[in-house]
């Protein structure tokens, strides 16, 4: 059971959060307009870093916002959490912007 | 290959079992091969056993970065059945439980694959919807699969509660007689005997770095540990590792990893006589022949590499464990690990070639993997073999999820209303 | 006999309770402060289990944790029943009861042992090479054969009626053992004023302090006790086991409150899970003895000697009275000299090392024991005792000539190894130390600290690892509960399993019930030692949790009955059960599904149900639909991104349904949107849906659109929702009703308003899901059984009947309207279920639109939604049938469909199915069969719907 720190409520227990997968991945804005093959890039494919990857979690029974955090897939130590719309810190390994 | 027999043991005993030889070499790497398998568990071995026995490949070699058979082929419940919904699925499962059913012969090592039976509990009448579905779809696949009231299923497995005072009351369940179980280390250790014994290459602590390719773009060498070696034909069964692999190739995959539990209890008498599974209330169960009760968990939410997942979920399964078969909260944990599984978007596996001549993948089996290993095995490396797929193999490609064929098993029975 | 072993020197023993229990039927006399292995020691018991393979006869080794031997089941009653107890463990208590395991017909007589004679036939693995042939008799003969002799205690039969909880709690430091090292460390962290909470898995602090013989210990525990409980902000948790550490410093703690007790109080809480959140750990887990790996190592009466020290200092108990000491550590003095101080003779002390020096020895030497140096053991002779022990000399390393002498008891002792599994389990990593023989924390990835000797040992304490020098491996153990010899290890090695991860994995060394704490050290040293190689190179098994087993009840805590989920329930829920209504489980909801009158089947009063909506009206509790609130200028924007629907020309006091799908373009949920304002929408989700559906559009709201003005509020438990449906409905509320013109022109088909029912606040939406007039009255929450039961007040005079969910299933099914999970799976486009006219063509974008048009989602084999009728209409199908365009009935066959939904209506008088079908649409009236087991089942397509097909009903 993870620690994780919510940017607006502080540290929580991990099951206040549901997890959102990879964060940083950018709805197309106009969809339709895309090919099959960049469809599903965006539906499907996964960078499944094995080290440190920016994801998204939500503080579900709590605050109820989204946010992005940094955490090393072979530790599960997180390096920051950092609200929507926010930069992802420049910290250890770089992932998929 | 000295033969084993219950005489050849027999005979050991009176020189104080001095002769038997080591099951597979530690050979150092060849500068190449015709052909190498990425990953020594049961998936990845079987397969260089079924190139080099049906397909006349010889000059073999399986990579793997730690010790053969340590990833999720030695850390699963082994469970073993075949009762899936849609005929694709079907196709394949059945596919390997046949396989199953002649292993310990066809390997002359004993993996003690034990029909007992998998029972799926139904707890609602979406369920019980679902598993009519599946049977009535496996009766017609020619796949084994019946409904029992849950007064037949107490009967089949009488440590079950079938109280109506339960949160979820069982209304039945589907029972596959031809599942069952296995003895897990053995597949891993009878296929690299057996593909030892056929000239294969097992090479332990051998690391892969590094996929080389040539100027068309096809394989050429990978890059290892232990120095280079040349392959036009790379096979990667690397379960949760899979994706770092392939990378190495510039492939990317519907694929993440996610940290998959079991656990143990002490060993007691027999008192479990099959495996039951509710996905409902998230358990399943079964007694291996030591005697200890062998539990599988949840995957955790979150992707992770650390082979270990959170308290909160092994406790989930042994809340359901326990409304089950009340008699065991008494019971202890012995011990609990992780592993890391590699789910697709559709639950369903990839066993396939990749846009990258030479290089073949089989991966995705999510928390499925271990049911699936002969006939994973053997469709790899007919795919190998072949550079083309088995009829059995041909829906499971990397594409479908660009075309939007999936197999989606998953969603077909687990979306309540 | 009547503690024959026992003297009046035990420290923590209550000479004046006397407590009678029984073991194996006999009934034994001990004191308050024995453990069952203490007091049986002191009855002269050393026989007190057999082992898993060979069924030879042990007894005890250690005096805690680590014993591998001595297991027990203790049964308080049939349901109380708890096996594979170790002896060392259980506290005595009046009355006790424990049984030895694994024999048969008895533990003194136990046909298991012939075992031993075949022992080299089964040696490690042995299963693996044999019982294969023929082919069957492995499920049939071999199997069930090893299953009856493997396995330990026998599990419990009846269900457990003790209750288990859980609690969180958060420190700054938790101190794991309480031992000198961990006290002092509590203490430290006390007088700084920080939160401290410090567990031992023993009945009392103190750890080795507690098998000390000097009055200093006792005196030094006491006084640190005393200034401990000054602190306010210090817990003190006695028989707390720290069985896992989880990542970010969480620590599985596991209480035991009752197993001490001679009668628990019912309700009282056994065992209670502490998850533990601590800003720092010490972990003070100190070090486990290492036992001697030589031939009949095995015997009972051959025990650790730190183990003999605790019984002897703790619980006043002589293991022996003629004691041989096997000794690879000063310790082994230590125990001997004791042990002689209390009366016992010491036989020989066999000191494994040439040239041993250091104070006890020193000691030793003064007190005339007789020492020998250089020495391995050839054997041990005795078979449910020890009665004697061989020992030779080294001699340029060939084993000498040996010499027998007798003994009761062989005391052994290969130093020490430190507890380091919850720094490893932490992800800490070791370090092999050769010059202490043990692995050691190194570096750690946690807040934590190691002190003591789970920190490391002290000097060059290095004692002995591996085997001793001998000729018959088969008798020597190295895990005696899993009777794995050193021989076994030797065959695993020749057999090319290198790894230890392997070696352990075939001879199961390291994996019984004491998860390795005596064996795992001496493994890796006879590893080491077969395959030249240093002890790092062979590998470290990985430390998992937990620690010690530990009950499955603390996980499951309070969840059981109607605490294993949380149960949901409408307001309406009282008044179904006084009409006997039969529930179904709806996710965490409870849904009336039928309301039986009298002895009606479910079948009788469905179709009784149905008829009364058809003809008059029917009353159906609604409220477990998800309601979500959607306000703000962007609403409509928003709306129209989620849905596949268009929104922006809905008015408002206007409704229309709605289809949600995944980004995939799969059917996600459905339900009704009403506007009731430019800014304001009314939405309903499915019973099942309505959380993910809440989380999908909070997800792209918060992550994808932050450029919308939209706020989103769940209203599910806010409203009861009430569904009036049929011909008479709007008679029978219009009289309840103001503020609302309901009249059929001024309130039509999918109108949305508010007023007031009763006197109370409401929303009104007229809708229908039975093809009938209908309306749904949302009512605050706390006002929904008063409403419901003044609109069945109302509808008495017209018939009005409740009805329950099979019969909306039946009701919908007629019109051939579509259930999410039932028609769709997850699998299923809009267009498959013949919702393609919702679509908002002209919308550029919605979730899903893309996904859509991909090759398969386009293809003309898609099942689609079509109605089947099959020839004989009283044939009602099962749902989950199969379709095939023949009748042939064998596999394999060309699957082209399935049943999703089927029942007999009462209003059409016949069957009506709906189900899936591979391009269905271009097939109606065509003939298929629905495969059952016992015959193909001809059908007829049809379009999904069997009742007003004009829909004209609804417009009433």
């Amino acid at each position: 059971m993870l620690l994780i720190k919510c940017p607006y409520c502080g540290e929580r227990s991990e099951l206040e959060f549901s997890y959102g997968g990879q964060a940083h991945i950018v709805r197309p804005l106009i969809p339709s307009d895309i090919t099959d093959e960049a469809l599903t890039e965006y539906l499907y494919h996964r960078d499944n870093i094995k080290g440190v990857q920016a994801e998204r979690w939500r503080h579900l029974h709590g605050c109820g916002r989204f946010f992005n955090a940094v955490r090393d897939t072979t530790t599960d130590h997180f390096q920051a959490t950092y609200k929507i719309g926010e930069a992802q810190p420049a910290s250890g390994a770089k992932s998929d912007g | 290959m000295r033969l084993y027999s219950g005489f050849a043991l027999l005979k050991a005993g009176f020189n104080g079992q001095k002769n038997w030889q080591s099951l597979w070499r530690s050979p150092e790497p060849k500068p190449a091969y015709d052909a190498i398998i990425i990953g020594a568990g049961g998936h990845g071995l079987g397969a260089a056993y079924y190139l080099a026995k049906q397909h006349g490949i010889r000059n073999i070699a399986v990579l793997e970065k730690g010790w053969v058979g340590g990833g999720n082929t030695g850390r699963n419940t082994t469970i073993i059945r075949s009762n899936y919904l849609f005929n694709e699925s079907a196709a394949l499962y059945d596919h390997a439980v046949k396989l199953w059913e002649n292993l310990s012969q066809t390997l002359n090592y004993n993996v003690m694959f034990s029909q007992r039976g998998v029972m799926m509990l139904a707890h609602n009448v979406h369920d019980v919807q679902v598993f009519k579905r599946h049977v009535h779809a496996n009766r017609c696949n020619g796949v084994d699969n019946e409904w029992l009231s849950a007064e037949q299923a107490k009967v089949f497995c009488p440590p079950l509660n079938i109280s109506a005072n339960m949160r979820y009351p069982i209304l039945g369940a589907a029972l596959q007689r031809r599942g069952g179980t296995a003895r897990h280390d053995a597949v891993a250790w009878g296929y690299a005997r057996a593909a030892d014994d056929l000239g294969v290459d097992i090479i332990e602590n051998c690391e892969v770095i590094g996929i080389r390719r040539d100027a068309t773009g096809a394989v050429e060498a990978v890059e290892t540990s232990r120095g280079l070696i040349r392959t036009k034909k790379l096979g990667v069964s690397a379960s949760g590792h899979t994706s770092v692999v392939l990378g190495m190739a510039g492939v990317r995959l519907p694929l993440e990893s996610y940290p998959l539990q079991a656990l143990v209890s002490e060993p007691v008498k027999p008192v479990f006589p099959c495996v039951v599974m509710s996905n409902t209330i998230h358990a399943y169960i079964s007694q291996s022949d030591k005697g200890e009760l062998v539990i599988g968990a949840g995957t955790d939410a979150y992707t992770s590499y650390t082979q270990r997942g959170g308290l909160h979920i092994s406790s989930h399964t042994l809340e359901a464990i326990c409304e089950l078969f009340p008699m065991f909260r008494r019971m202890r944990m012995l011990r609990n690990w992780g592993g890391i599984v590699d789910v697709t978007p559709d639950r369903s596996p990839i066993i396939a070639k990749t846009p990258v001549p030479g290089l073949y993948v089989n991966c995705g089996w999510g928390t499925g993997g271990f049911k699936a290993t002969p006939g994973a095995a053997h469709l790899l490396a007919w795919t190998m073999a072949k550079d083309e797929p088995h009829t059995i193999n041909a829906p499971y490609t990397i594409e479908r999820f660009r075309d939007g064929y999936l197999i989606d098993e998953a969603a077909a029975a687990a979306v309540a209303h | 006999m009547g503690n024959a072993f026992r003297n009046k020197d035990g420290k923590y023993i209550d000479y004046t309770q006397i407590l009678r229990f029984t073991f194996d039927g006999k009934i034994y006399q001990g004191y308050k402060g024995d453990t069952l292995a203490s007091a049986l020691l002191a009855n002269g018991v050393h026989l007190l289990g057999r082992s898993f393979k060979y069924h030879r006869p042990r007894g005890i080794v250690a005096a805690g944790a680590d014993e591998p031997n001595a297991l027990v089941t203790v049964q308080r009653d049939h349901a109380r029943t708890t096996p594979n107890v170790k002896a060392t463990q259980v506290e005595l208590y009046e009355g006790l009861i424990a049984e030895s395991q694994n024999r048969w017909p008895n533990l003194r007589f136990d046909v298991g042992a012939l075992n031993t004679l075949i022992s080299n036939f089964i040696p490690a693995g042995f299963y693996y090479k044999t019982f294969m042939w023929p082919r069957q008799a492995w499920g049939k003969f071999y199997e069930p054969f090893i299953r009856g002799v493997a396995g330990l205690g026998v599990a419990p039969t009846e269900a457990d009626p003790d209750r288990y909880s859980q609690r969180f709690a958060h420190c700054d430091v938790l101190v794991v053992g309480a031992g000198r090292a961990g006290l002092a460390a509590a203490m430290e962290a006390a007088e700084k004023g920080l939160r401290v909470l410090i567990c031992d898995e023993q009945n009392m602090f103190g750890g080795s302090l507690l098998s000390n013989a000097d009055v200093q210990s006792t005196e030094s525990l006491l006084q640190t006790m005393e200034k401990l409980h000054q602190y306010s902000k210090v817990t003190c948790l006695k028989r707390t086991i720290a069985f896992g550490y989880f990542p970010h410093n969480m620590i599985g703690l596991c209480e035991r409150l009752t197993e001490h007790l001679p009668n628990p109080a019912k309700g009282d809480v056994r065992e209670r899970l502490w998850q533990v959140r601590a800003r720092h750990v010490i972990l003070a887990t100190g070090a486990l003895e290492r036992p001697l790996v030589f031939p009949g190592n095995d015997r009972p009466g051959v025990m650790l000697a730190g183990a003999a020290r605790t019984y002897l200092n703790r619980y006043g108990v002589l293991p022996g009275k003629n004691i041989a000491c096997v000794v690879g550590h000063d310790n082994g003095y230590l125990a001997a000299l004791e042990l002689q101080q209390a009366g016992a003779t010491i036989a020989v002390i066999a000191d494994v090392r040439t040239k041993p020096v250091g104070r006890y020895i020193e000691q030793a030497r003064q007190a005339g024991l007789p020492i020998r140096s250089g020495m391995t053991v050839t054997g041990t002779g005795g078979y449910r005792r020890v009665r004697n022990i061989s020992v030779a000399p080294i001699v340029n390393g060939n084993i000498d000539a040996s010499d027998t002498i007798r003994c009761d008891t062989v005391l052994m002792t290969g130093g020490y190894t430190p507890s380091v599994h919850l720094f490893s389990q932490s992800r800490g990593k070791l370090e092999w130390k050769s010059e202490q023989n043990a692995y050691i924390p190194s570096q750690s990835t946690e807040n934590l600290s190691s002190v003591g000797s789970a920190a490391g040992l002290a000097g060059n304490d290095r004692g002995v690892i591996g085997a001793l020098p001998m000729t018959n491996k088969s008798t020597a153990f190295v895990d005696w509960q899993n009777d794995v010899t050193v021989k076994d290890i030797d065959l695993a090695t020749r057999e090319g399993f290198h790894s230890i991860e392997h070696i352990k994995r075939y001879t199961t060394s390291g994996m019984a019930t004491d998860q390795g704490k005596t064996s795992n050290i001496n493994t890796l040293g006879i590893v080491s030692n077969i395959l030249q190689k240093p002890v790092p190179e062979i590998g470290l098994t990985t430390f998992r949790m937990p620690y010690t087993p530990v009950s499955f009840g603390i996980f499951a805590g309070f969840a059981r009955g109607d605490l294993f989920d949380p149960v949901r329930t409408t307001p309406m829920h009282s008044w179904a059960i006084e009409q006997n209504a039969v529930f179904e489980d709806v996710s965490l909801w409870k849904r009336a599904r039928y309301f039986p009158r009298n002895s009606e089947s479910m079948n009788e009063a469905v179709a009784r149900e149905c008829l009364a909506v058809r003809a008059s009206c029917g009353l159906f509790d609604a409220s477990t639909l998800g309601k979500i609130e959607v306000v703000g200028p962007d609403a409509a924007e928003f709306l129209n991104r989620m849905y596949i629907n268009a929104w922006s020309k809905l008015t408002v006091g206007k409704c229309r349904y709605g289809v949600l799908c995944r980004e995939d373009g799969f059917v996600m949920d459905d339900g009704v949107v009403g506007r009731l304002a430019t800014d304001r929408f009314h939405l309903t989700t499915t019973t099942g849906g309505a959380a993910r559906v809440l989380a999908m559009m909070e997800d792209y709201l918060q992550t994808e659109w932050q450029d919308l003005q939209v706020w989103l509020t769940s209203t599910t438990e806010q409203w009861a929702v009430i569904a009036v449906q049929g011909p008479r409905a709007r008679d029978i509320i219009a009289p309840l009703i103001s503020g609302i013109d309901i009249s059929a022109h001024a309130f039509p088909h999918m109108s949305i308003g508010e007023g007031t029912i009763h006197g109370i606040t409401m929303r009104l939406m007229r809708v229908s899901f039975t093809g009938e007039l209908g309306y749904e009255i949302n009512v605050p929450a706390d006002h929904g059984r008063a409403i419901w039961e003044a609109i069945y007040e109302a509808g008495q005079a017209h018939g009005i009947t409740p009805y329950g969910t099979e019969a909306m299933h039946v009701l919908r099914a007629e019109k051939g309207y579509v259930i999410i999970g039932q028609e769709t799976d997850g699998t299923a486009t809009p267009d498959d279920v013949g919702l393609s006219w919702a679509i908002g063509k002209a919308k550029p974008d919605y979730v899903g639109k893309r996904a859509l048009i991909r090759q398969a989602m386009q293809a003309p084999t898609r099942k689609q939604l079509v109605g089947l009728l099959t020839l004989d209409d009283q044939v009602v199908l099962e749902e989950g049938a199969q379709i095939c365009a023949t009748a042939a009935n064998t596999p394999p066959m060309q699957l082209i469909g399935h049943v999703t939904s089927s029942y007999y209506s009462a209003t059409l008088g016949r069957s009506i199915a709906l189900a899936m079908v591979a391009g269905g649409r271009t097939c109606y009236g065509k003939t298929l069969y629905v495969l059952m087991p016992s015959a193909a089942i001809p059908v007829t397509l049809t379009a999904p719907v069997f009742y007003d097909e004009k829909g004209e009903q609804v417009n009433g």
